[in-house]
């Protein structure tokens, strides 16, 4: 009897269960209205942020983002667009931030003469950023409203 | 064969090919007496337009991006990395084509450039580029000439195009118009030093000065 009446609802919670996921599914998805056997329309391109001032950094080391447009920068064999105005020698001219001493480091720690060809690429770290609306919020809390919320006189 | 053809075209031939030359000549200093002297001078004006006009319309159809593109080397190479730049297209929709940046518009300058391109004929003949690895490997070269040019001439291509009078910096994205108004308003430096690169890909440019 007892296990009849379990499996009973198990079922329904089960039902329940999926029915919820499957409308929610379809509400909140990141695809739109589309069903999701058809590919809905692109949504449209969004303009690069392009103010080149710094933005903040969620952590002390994140690769900052890149606060200017990126649009047809050579980076490969021949040549790097980017170090034509990071580097060193280049900063006069261009009031570019320089690469930090770390991108000169190989992995041993080692500082090199020039970039470390292990971060030659730039963009495998640093991204450039559009100006839109996120589809999915961010709660992400950084390290100093942690700090800022401990009690005076609390553990830390 | 007929009879006629095979006429021995020796001393025959030749002191037949030098009277009628003679006479033609006897007849251009001859005065006319059929023609009045202003109707020569009108048929000889007339003439000098039409090979004028000619000549340039030669230059014209040269001039066009289907000729440049005609030969693999520049199709496949420089025609294909232009396709993804701003310059072919657009939100203005207003398209740079190749003797846009490669030819003057000037006349002087324009006669030179074609003699100067004879060579690239020579070269397309003789297959000195006909592979995309040589294509590259004389990149760097070609690539030195162009910028030399541009140097010389204060970038005239670009600027038949862009003003530096007519840029208005407040629209300008921030390193836009901070580099514009410290070098090129200074007239300090010129368009093609700081914009290497907008229309094709890169040579190697370690050694170019302000790359590494
Ligand atoms: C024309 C010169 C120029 C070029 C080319 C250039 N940058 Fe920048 N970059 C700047 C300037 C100027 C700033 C803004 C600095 C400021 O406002 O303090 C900047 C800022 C940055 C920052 C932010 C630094 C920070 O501390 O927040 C990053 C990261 C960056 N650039 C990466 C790149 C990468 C990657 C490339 C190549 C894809 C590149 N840049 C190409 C001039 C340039
Ligand atoms: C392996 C990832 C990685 C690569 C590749 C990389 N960076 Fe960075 N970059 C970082 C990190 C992490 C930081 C922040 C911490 C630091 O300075 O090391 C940083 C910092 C910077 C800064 C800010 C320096 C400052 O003092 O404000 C600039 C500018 C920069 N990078 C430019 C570049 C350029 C240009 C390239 C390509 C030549 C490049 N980075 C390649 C990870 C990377
Ligand atoms: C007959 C085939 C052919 C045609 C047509 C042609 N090119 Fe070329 N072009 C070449 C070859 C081959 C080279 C490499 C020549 C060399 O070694 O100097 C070259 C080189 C160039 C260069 C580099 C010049 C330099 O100083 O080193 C430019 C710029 C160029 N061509 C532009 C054009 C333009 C613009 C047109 C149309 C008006 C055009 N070409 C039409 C075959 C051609
Ligand atoms: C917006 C201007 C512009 C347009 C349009 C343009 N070029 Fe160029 N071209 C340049 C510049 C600038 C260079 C010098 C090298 C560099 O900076 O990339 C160059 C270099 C070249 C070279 C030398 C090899 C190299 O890549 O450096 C050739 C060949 C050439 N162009 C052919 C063409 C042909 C063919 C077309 C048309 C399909 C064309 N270009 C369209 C600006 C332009
Ligand atoms: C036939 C006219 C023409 C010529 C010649 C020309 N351009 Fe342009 N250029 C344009 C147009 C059109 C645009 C795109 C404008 C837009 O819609 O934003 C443009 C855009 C640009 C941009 C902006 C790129 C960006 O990402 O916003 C640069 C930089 C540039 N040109 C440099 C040059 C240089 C350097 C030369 C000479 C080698 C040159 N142009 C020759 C017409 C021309
Ligand atoms: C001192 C270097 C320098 C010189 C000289 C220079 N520019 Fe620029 N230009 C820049 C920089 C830096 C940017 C912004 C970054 C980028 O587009 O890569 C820029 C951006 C542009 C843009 C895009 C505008 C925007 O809002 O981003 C155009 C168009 C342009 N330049 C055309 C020209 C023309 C045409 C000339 C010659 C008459 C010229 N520039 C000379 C450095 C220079």
């Amino acid at each position: 009897m007892i296990g009849k009446s379990a499996i009973v609802v198990l079922a329904i919670a089960l039902i329940a269960a999926s029915s919820s996921l499957l409308a929610q599914g379809v509400k909140s998805s990141l695809r739109g209205p589309a069903p999701l056997n058809e590919e809905g329309p692109a949504p449209p391109m969004t303009p690069m942020r392009n103010t080149a001032e710094r933005e903040i950094r969620n952590y002390p080391e994140q690769p900052p983002v890149i606060p200017h447009s990126i649009d047809g920068y050579q980076v490969d064999m021949n040549g790097n667009k980017c170090l034509s105005c990071h580097a060193r020698a280049r900063t006069g001219e261009s009031q570019a931030p320089m690469v930090s001493i770390t991108h000169f480091m190989d992995r041993d720690g080692q500082f090199l003469a020039s970039v470390s060809p292990r971060r030659y690429f730039c963009t495998e770290c640093h991204v450039p950023q559009n100006v839109t609306t996120p589809p999915v919020t961010n709660d992400f809390v950084d390290i100093d409203s942690i700090l800022n919320r401990a009690a005076p006189g609390g553990h830390r | 064969m007929s009879d006629v053809d095979k006429a021995p075209p020796g001393k025959g031939w030749f002191t037949r090919a030098w009277r009628f030359a003679l006479e033609l000549w006897d007849v251009l200093i001859r005065p006319s007496s059929v023609f009045g002297l202003g109707v020569l001078v009108l048929a000889g004006f007339v003439a000098g337009v039409i090979f004028w006009g000619g000549f340039n319309t030669a230059l014209e159809l040269t001039n066009t991006e289907k000729f440049c593109t005609g030969c693999h080397e520049m199709r496949d190479n420089v025609f294909a990395e232009l396709k993804s730049t701003i310059h072919f297209t657009n939100r203005s929709g207003v398209r740079a084509t190749c003797p846009d940046c490669h030819v003057p518009h000037n006349w002087t300058d324009k006669i030179a450039r074609k003699m100067q391109a004879s060579k690239e004929v020579w070269g397309h003949i003789f297959g000195s580029i006909d592979t995309r690895d040589k294509f590259i490997d004389n990149r760097l070269e070609l690539a030195l000439h162009e910028w030399a040019r541009f140097k010389a001439n204060d970038s005239l291509e670009c600027r038949n195009c862009h003003s530096a009078q007519s840029m208005d910096i407040t629209k300008q994205s921030p390193r836009a118009s901070v580099a514009h108004q410290r070098f090129l308003f200074t007239g300090e430096k010129t368009c093609i030093d700081c914009h290497k690169g907008i229309a094709h890909h890169l040579p190697d440019m370690r050694g170019v000065p302000g790359w590494q």
